[in-house]
């Protein structure tokens, strides 16, 4: 390997990652969670107040427009927990909005957006489109120029939260190039949102009917810098959906040792057969091999090229991880693992959610051989 | 102790860095071992003794253990660069692996002065080869059922039994020895004592034993009433048990202190580019083919996860969910992965593959193969994967025993 990878973990980080520890497991318990299953929005508006009030929508926004002015690598210990406790909301998708407009907006755009995400408005991502490719410079849905306004066409998947949100950051293809818009929800006409059926039901995805929306240009973030923006989303997005990961993976494997440890057959608790204790063993040093790379890629996130290749690595890793100790979950409960009361299912669900969102391990390994090879 | 400054320590990087460039012997002329289970002829171990003395002389191995003793005084980060740039010149491994890694940190952990002063310099110079006497016929995973006897004889003890797969055995001067000393003791853990013992005496004979790959390494250790003296126990007796888990621990590197340079070459994916450049599939460079790349960067990135828990375990917040966790599961994953790199190194040569040492057309003289086929010796070794398996089961996870 040509440079020798580290790691580095700031105070900020460490405080972080104890306050997200207790806080999330006090606001989460998993009766809550699974209570929020049939609820519309999915989340808690309260939590979310309160986690605004803790600052940390704020934490990876500049001082100058009313942030922490910490970066992302202090956003992983809080995802984490987040992950950790199957917690959901758009805490990760205004957090991401938050640093397109960061990279790629304009001055006005981020006087005009960023306090205020900082302070609690919800912001959703609006980047994928039906043909389901992870590149995201791969868009179809068009702006066009119409005087000084852009009527938009297409439609957008995976929207997370956009019923809740009250700002979209839409991809879109003007002039042939991509491009990104910010817009207010309430731009868009009845009817435009299609709340879809997803395999994790923490969360509340929605397809955005674009046709017929049509906003001031002043909605354009910096045209230039949109390649540059949606990579970096598309990085940001990877490091918190491995944070996520790496928190799942910890509590699905304390979940199912919870198991072994107390059921029995044949008189012995059934943590005691290998056929058992040792894939558990995998998953736990899968999980801290992810873990590893999850701090590392959060320490070197700002570095060109280091960054990007710590991100893929922890993305794939921790995809691997959890899919596997959720896999395992299931099948290691026995019958009650093929229950909807048993927790594996929310864990295997949000592995496979978190594996499609932007990438899967083998997608990140192959572009890491682009990188390394 | 006063703060190290970081011009100290580059001046010491520089001086180690020259002195490996102008030491370090390339091509002895015949193939060297990768780990120190794999010293099989008398050239190798002449070679490596020497060069093993050479490093020391100049200061470059146990820079951190205590002067009094034979060791440099210096603070770990000295010993950490020199072993860095020992890397970087790619030298040759270390060969008294067992004085140095296991017995050595155990002496100066649970040893009297006397011990200390009697063993430490000799472990450091090479001069004192030791090998470990744990393993027996019928008694391996399960070691603390070793049965292999010492009887108190006036002020000696006497040996009787048979200890296997005993590494360097042919070569030691010490044997760090797990004896049975009563038999009737309450539980099998509590009969047995820990013995610093010499093998230079009547009735120990080894016997070579032939490894996998047709070469030697190891021996079988027999005792017929062999004679050894009193003040070769270690610590109480019947507390052996207590003695052997700690030496394991310094094994396994759960435990640190050890006096730098490395006893087996670390593999690292990287080097493996370069072979999947020469291969060939299907006309092309076999690094082109998608499935090699794959599995190349898997690798790539489990051995960088590796290297990131050596960091990874000094940030306390980022271990405190399962402090033993990172360094319990060390040596399993360490070992899995070479044993995975080797294999793979192997498939990706095509029909080549299929070639072994000695063969002019094999790929880097079969370097490869032989790497596989020695690679379970750590992987068996020091309590074999499955053992370790049980281990961070039961002692990170908390599940019952097996
Ligand atoms: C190259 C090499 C060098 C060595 N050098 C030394 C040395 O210098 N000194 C020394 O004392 N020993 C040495 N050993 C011995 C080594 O420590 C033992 O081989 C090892 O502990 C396994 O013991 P065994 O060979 O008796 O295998 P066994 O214990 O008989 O094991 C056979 C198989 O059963 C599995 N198994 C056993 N018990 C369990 C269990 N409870 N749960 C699950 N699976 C289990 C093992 O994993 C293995 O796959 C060396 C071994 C090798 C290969």
């Amino acid at each position: 390997m040509s440079k020798r990878a580290t790691i580095g973990f700031s105070e900020e980080q460490a405080q972080l990652l104890e306050v997200a520890t207790t806080f999330c497991r006090d606001k989460s318990p998993v009766e809550k969670v699974r209570s929020l299953l049939s609820d519309d929005r999915g989340y808690d508006e309260a939590i979310w107040t309160e986690m605004a009030e803790l600052g940390w929508l704020a934490i990876a926004v500049p001082e100058e427009f009313g942030g922490i002015g910490l970066g992302l690598a202090e956003v992983v210990p809080v995802v984490e927990q987040m992950g950790r406790t199957l917690m959901a909301g758009p805490f990760v998708g205004t957090t991401l909005a938050a640093q397109a407009v960061l990279v790629g907006g304009t001055d006005e755009q981020k006087q005009k957006y960023l306090a205020d995400l900082c302070a609690g408005k919800k912001a959703a991502l609006a980047l994928s489109e039906p043909h389901g490719d992870w590149d995201l410079t791969h868009v179809e849905c068009k702006a066009e120029r119409a005087g000084d306004s852009l009527k938009l066409s297409g439609r957008k998947t995976f929207v997370e939260n956009a019923e809740a949100a009250d700002l979209l950051l839409v991809s879109v293809s003007l002039e042939g190039a991509p491009a990104l818009v910010i817009i207010d929800r309430g731009a868009l006409p009845d009817g435009a949102l299609r709340r879809e059926t997803v395999i994790d039901e923490t969360r509340r995805s929605y397809q955005v009917t674009l046709d017929g929306v049509e906003v001031s240009s002043a909605a354009l973030l910096d045209p230039a810098k949109s390649i540059e923006a949606l990579t970096h989303l598309d990085l940001c997005a990877s490091l918190l959906l491995s944070a996520e990961m790496c928190g799942g993976a910890a509590s699905c494997i304390d979940y199912t040792v919870d198991y072994l440890q107390t059921r029995k057959q044949f008189g012995k608790k059934i943590g005691s057969y290998q056929a058992l204790k040792h894939p558990i063993v995998d998953a736990h040093v899968g999980y801290e091999q992810a873990r590893s790379h999850l701090y590392c890629a959060a320490f070197n996130f700002t570095q060109q090229g280091e960054g990007e290749v710590a991100t893929r690595m922890a993305k794939s890793q921790a995809g691997d991880a959890l899919s596997y100790a959720a896999d395992r979950a299931i099948q290691f409960h026995g019958g009650f693992g093929f229950t909807y009361d048993c927790d594996a299912q929310l864990y295997r669900r949000r592995s496979l959610w978190c594996e499609n969102q932007h990438g899967d391990a083998a997608y990140h390994r192959s572009k890491l051989a682009g990188l390394l090879l | 102790m006063s703060e190290i400054s970081e011009q100290e320590l580059s001046e010491y990087r520089s001086e180690a860095a020259a002195w490996f460039a102008e030491n370090t012997e390339a091509e002895p002329g015949f193939m060297l071992p990768l780990t120190f289970m794999e010293v099989g002829t008398d050239q190798q171990f002449n070679f490596l003794r020497d060069w093993q003395n050479k490093v020391y002389e100049a200061g470059y191995l146990g820079a951190n253990w205590p002067k009094e003793y034979g060791g440099g005084g210096l603070d770990q980060k000295f010993q950490n660069i020199a072993t860095e740039e020992m890397a970087k010149a790619n030298g040759p491994i270390m060969l008294n692996a067992i004085g140095l890694n296991w017995a050595g940190p155990l002496i100066l952990d649970m040893g009297t002065e006397d011990e200390r002063k009697r063993y430490i310099k000799g472990i450091l110079s090479a001069e004192d080869i030791w090998c470990q006497g744990f393993s027996e016929p019928e008694n391996g995973s399960d070691l603390g059922n070793a049965q292999t006897k010492a009887v108190r004889d006036g002020d000696d003890w006497v040996l009787n039994g048979s200890k296997i797969w005993t590494t360097q055995g042919n070569f030691a001067k010490y044997m760090i020895l797990l004896a049975r000393t009563n038999p009737d003791a309450p539980n099998k853990y509590a009969g047995l004592s820990f013995f610093l013992s010499p093998m230079q005496v009547e009735g120990v004979e080894t016997v070579p034993i032939r490894k996998l790959t047709g070469e030697y390494g190891f021996t079988q250790t027999f005792f017929t009433d062999a004679r050894i003296p009193g003040d070769s126990l270690m610590g109480k007796e019947g507390e052996g048990w207590l003695v052997a888990m700690r030496t394991l621990e310094y094994e396994r590197g759960v435990k640190g202190g050890q006096p730098g340079g490395y006893v087996m070459r670390a593999s690292d994916p990287m080097e493996i580019v370069d072979l999947a450049r020469k291969a060939t599939r299907g006309g092309k460079p076999a690094l082109e083919d998608p499935v090699i790349k794959d599995k190349l960067v898997q690798l790539m990135i489990e051995a960088r996860g590796l290297q990131l828990h050596g960091k990874r375990g000094h940030i306390q917040p980022l271990v405190q969910d399962k402090p033993a966790s990172l360094a319990l599961s060390s040596k399993l994953v360490a070992t899995e992965l070479s044993r995975r790199i080797y294999e793979f190194a192997m498939t990706l040569q095509g029909q080549r593959g299929a070639y072994y040492v000695g063969e002019p057309d094999a790929y880097d003289e079969g370097l490869w193969q032989r790497g596989y086929l020695n690679s379970f010796s750590a992987t068996i070794g020091g309590g074999t994967s499955q053992i370790q398996r049980n281990i961070i089961g039961e002692h990170v996870l908390g599940l019952p025993k097996s």
